[in-house]
């Protein structure tokens, strides 16, 4: 009996460990799939002054297309910029843009010095749009399918790799469906 | 280019420490001198790679490198140096680098300072100690690599979370890994002792000094977070019994016990066993508040970025460690031979009253802040439990503490004489009556508030009461019982500071729960508003743009009869970069009471501003008691027979006749 006494510590212990480690399943934080398949947020954004079109829900049905996020001041967007405009030079997929939490004038003279490869721009001040879309951080890149659905997501500057991997195949694919 | 190395450092630590955990532990087994001896560079060289570690990151701190992950998430290029240093520890990556600088410190320390220690003990507890560097470097490379660069880099940073930048809460982790990591120390000795298979007198007084450090480290950490609680968070309330808050109380409730144990075992060789177990559950305990914090599976106002994956690595470290250490107690502790024998009135059974109170409080703060984890776990619905639960479970447990902790020291050791102890204190029970009496006059109630008045005053009067008798005032002359005051050990004092200066805390913690006074007002300027006998006139906002941030700065004159007592500047700031607001009360006190004032919101389309005013009455005195119980403990801790060496262990081998031939 009194070595009972010695072991209960350790029995007491393995008890709360188990609870612990079943207080993981809780909790799933599996944000980035939330939207994955689902329609793209109703929304309406305004167009940058002296540009035609803003960018609005509509706009993204009827076609497979990529919504790029990008910000003047968001130093990666400038890194993946290259990737985007051969995105839709090179393989013709019309690349929608919201601009995140951007001052206008700011925004227009980053496409003039770094080329403007977006078929039509939202202006998304206040970065409220955004938050709809699930944007964590800038740069971010979302593909619609033709059903304006989103599909698949990709978070920071799009590489080499995640358009030859990720993206064209998918594209592809629903280009076809 | 210093990052990377700092990066290499830290690899080079974990190899360092496998070294460190292994052949220490193989030698003190084969008795093997040379294997043992390992540990003493070892831990010599532990500390100078993750200072070098440390010294990396905190240099892209300064220098504001962005091509550092951790630096872009947590610091921009205008914060004010003061946060760019304390930035490095102000999130989960870099506080863990610190948590094993610490470890590290500790470590080192052993093996300077340890050369009265038998050499099998100390290559055991260095190794131990190793073990748990092992763990959690494996935990930092692996989940949690603060030197990861990110390419290309951003221009600027993401800004540390304002509410961290503060004078207060930016001291407030290194006090508190400080106490955590330092009980890691009891912990090690409490291993390395079952490994033994022997817990003496000396034992406990190598422990001792270390967990005494441990401790008011931790208060000063707990006292830290509380007092930036209290004039960060804009309404005055200091403590929430926050599941963050409470994992970092559970250690400290438990270190107290295992302080109070130890003097057992050191002075009458008794409860060892109990003692050895207090050590471990101290330990995992600290484990546990790393591992809450940061699971995510407690929610809470100030819980770090939190990662399954990296709680679920702790919980790992926390089976093996914890797991392993009650293991090895459960096959080990049974063979400990029982010290002396004590009658249940004495100094012993106040101390073991003490302990079961003590670690009855422990329990119950434990099961209040994993109990909604339990019933989630069991399917029994979602709960919070908060503060009326501990304020009716914790509280009438600390009435009987406190009602043994003046009448134990008065008791002497073996068999104590309670009539006796009572008789002597009988100047303290006037104290406390009277005490009662003017709470009763000048404020009238309620019940709970007066027991909490008796408790602090029983608690301070008694404890000088103790010390009265102890040098013998107003029996000898004055002279003598000064010259008796300053012969009395060290450890002595220590008591009787931090006893005293709980029933200074408990008396400030009474007085703002129960009679704090609230006002809150949209004011223009010109408005005075008037609180517990004070009058406030707002004179109008100061706009202005700081470093990293944008202030408006509101200007109050305090007056109390028409008298101007001074200028209050309460500041409401919002940082564009993390675009958050924060608080800074202006608070003036008078040592007794505080006024307290906090700027709200502009009340849109006027001059108008929401500004809250508060009267806290007695709370400067928690801060006094904390601060008093830090000082207690370090003055117990430079107790002289810490230092030297215990006379217990000392060998009794006859000298040599004859000198050897060299």
């Amino acid at each position: 009996m009194r070595r009972f006494y010695f072991i209960l510590p350790l029995l007491i212990f393995l008890g709360v460990g188990v609870a612990f480690l079943r207080g993981f399943d809780r909790n799933p934080r599996d944000i980035p799939s939330a939207l994955i398949d689902k329609p793209v947020p109703e929304f309406n954004l305004p167009a940058l002054p002296g540009f035609k079109e803003g960018l609005s829900s509509a706009d993204l049905k009827g076609d497979v297309q990529l919504v790029n996020v990008f910000a003047s001041w968001c130093v990666p967007c400038k890194v993946e910029h290259p990737i985007v405009a051969r995105l839709a030079k090179e393989h013709g997929i019309p690349v929608r843009a919201i601009n995140h939490k951007d001052k206008p004038q700011d925004a227009i003279a980053w496409l003039q010095r770094n080329g403007d490869p977006y078929r039509s721009i939202g202006v998304d001040a206040d970065g409220r749009a955004s938050i709809e879309w699930g944007v964590y951080g800038v740069p971010e890149t979302f593909l619609v399918d033709r059903n304006g659905r989103i599909r698949y997501k990709h978070v920071g500057p799009l590489t080499p790799e995640a358009v030859q991997e990720q993206i064209l195949p998918m594209v592809k694919e629903l280009r076809k469906g | 280019m210093i990052p990377e190395l700092g990066h290499y450092a830290l690899v080079l630590a974990l190899f360092v420490a496998i070294l460190q955990s292994t052949l220490p532990m193989a030698g003190a087994a084969t008795r093997n001198i040379v294997w043992m001896e390992v540990a003493k560079p070892a831990a010599y060289a532990q500390l100078l790679l993750i200072f070098i570690a440390y010294l990396a990151l905190t240099w892209a701190y300064v220098v504001s490198d962005f091509s550092v992950q951790n630096v872009v998430n947590n610091s921009h290029s205008l914060k004010p140096m003061l946060y760019k240093v304390s930035g490095v520890w102000g999130n989960h990556e870099g506080s863990m680098l610190l948590w094993v600088a610490m470890l590290a410190l500790f470590g080192a320390a052993v093996a300077w300072s340890g050369s009265n220690l038998p050499p099998t003990l100390k290559a055991r507890v260095l190794s131990v100690q190793g073990m748990i560097s092992i763990g959690f470097l494996l935990f930092i490379l692996v989940t949690s690599n603060p030197f990861v660069r990110v390419d290309p880099a951003p221009l600027d940073g993401h800004d540390l979370n304002p509410l961290l930048q503060d004078p207060g809460l930016a001291f407030h982790p290194p006090f508190l890994y400080l106490g955590y990591v330092g009980f890691s120390m009891a912990f090690s000795f409490a291993v390395a002792a079952l490994i033994e298979g022997r817990v003496d007198p000396a034992w406990a007084r190598w422990v001792r000094p270390w967990t005494l450090l441990a401790w008011s480290s931790l208060t000063m950490g707990i006292a830290m977070g509380s007092w930036w609680a209290y004039y960060e968070l804009g309404w005055g309330g200091w403590w929430y019994w926050d599941p963050v808050e409470n994992a970092s109380f559970m250690p400290w409730i438990a270190g107290t016990a295992l302080l109070h144990s130890a003097i057992v075992v050191e002075k009458r060789d008794a409860l060892k066993t109990w003692t050895i177990l207090l050590a471990i559950v101290t330990f995992s305990l600290s484990l546990m508040g790393t591992f809450l914090v940061r699971s995510g599976i407690l929610t809470s106002v100030h819980a770090f970025a939190v990662d399954p994956a990296r709680g679920s690595f702790i919980l790992v470290l926390l089976l093996i460690a914890t797991g392993g250490s009650l293991l090895l107690y459960s096959l080990r502790a049974p063979s400990l031979k029982a010290g002396g024998v004590f009658a249940p009135v004495s100094r012993e059974g106040s101390l073991v009253l003490n302990n079961l109170l003590l670690s009855t409080a422990t329990a119950t703060v434990f099961i209040g802040t994993l109990y909604p984890l339990f019933l989630d776990v069991l399917d029994l619905g979602k709960v919070s439990v908060g503060a009326p639960f501990f304020n009716s479970t914790f509280v009438p447990l600390m009435i009987p503490m406190i009602a043994v902790m003046v009448v134990g020291p008065l008791m002497a050791w073996k068999r104590g004489d309670l009539p006796g102890a009572l008789k002597r204190l009988w100047w303290a029970a006037l104290a406390t009556m009277a005490a009662v009496l003017y709470t009763v006059w000048t404020q009238g109630g309620p019940v709970l508030a007066l027991a909490g008045i008796a408790m602090a005053a029983w608690a301070f009067f008694g404890t000088i009461a103790e010390f009265a008798e102890r040098i013998r005032l107003f029996r000898v002359p004055l002279k003598d019982s000064l010259s008796r005051a300053a012969n009395l050990p060290r450890s002595a004092w220590g008591m009787t500071i931090t006893h005293a200066a709980l029933g200074i805390a408990i008396a400030g913690m009474t007085g703002s729960s129960a009679w704090q006074s609230e006002v809150v007002k949209a004011v223009l300027p010109g408005d005075t508003v008037a609180i517990a006998g004070y009058e406030l006139r707002f004179e109008g906002v100061r706009k202005a743009q700081i470093d990293n941030f944008e202030s408006d700065t509101g200007i109050f004159t305090l007056m109390r009869d028409g008298r101007v007592l001074g200028t209050l500047t309460p500041e409401r700031r919002f940082y564009p970069v993390s675009r958050m607001p924060t608080t800074e009360a202006a608070i003036h006190t008078t040592w007794v009471s505080d006024v307290y004032v906090a700027m709200g919101d502009p009340v849109e389309g006027s001059q108008q501003w929401t500004v809250r005013y508060y009267h806290h009455p007695l709370v400067p005195w928690i801060w006094i008691g904390s601060i008093l119980l830090v000082i207690g403990g370090l003055v117990s801790m430079s107790d002289r027979r810490f230092r030297i060496g215990a006379p217990e262990r000392r060998r009794t081998t006859a000298k040599p006749a004859m000198q050897p031939a060299e």
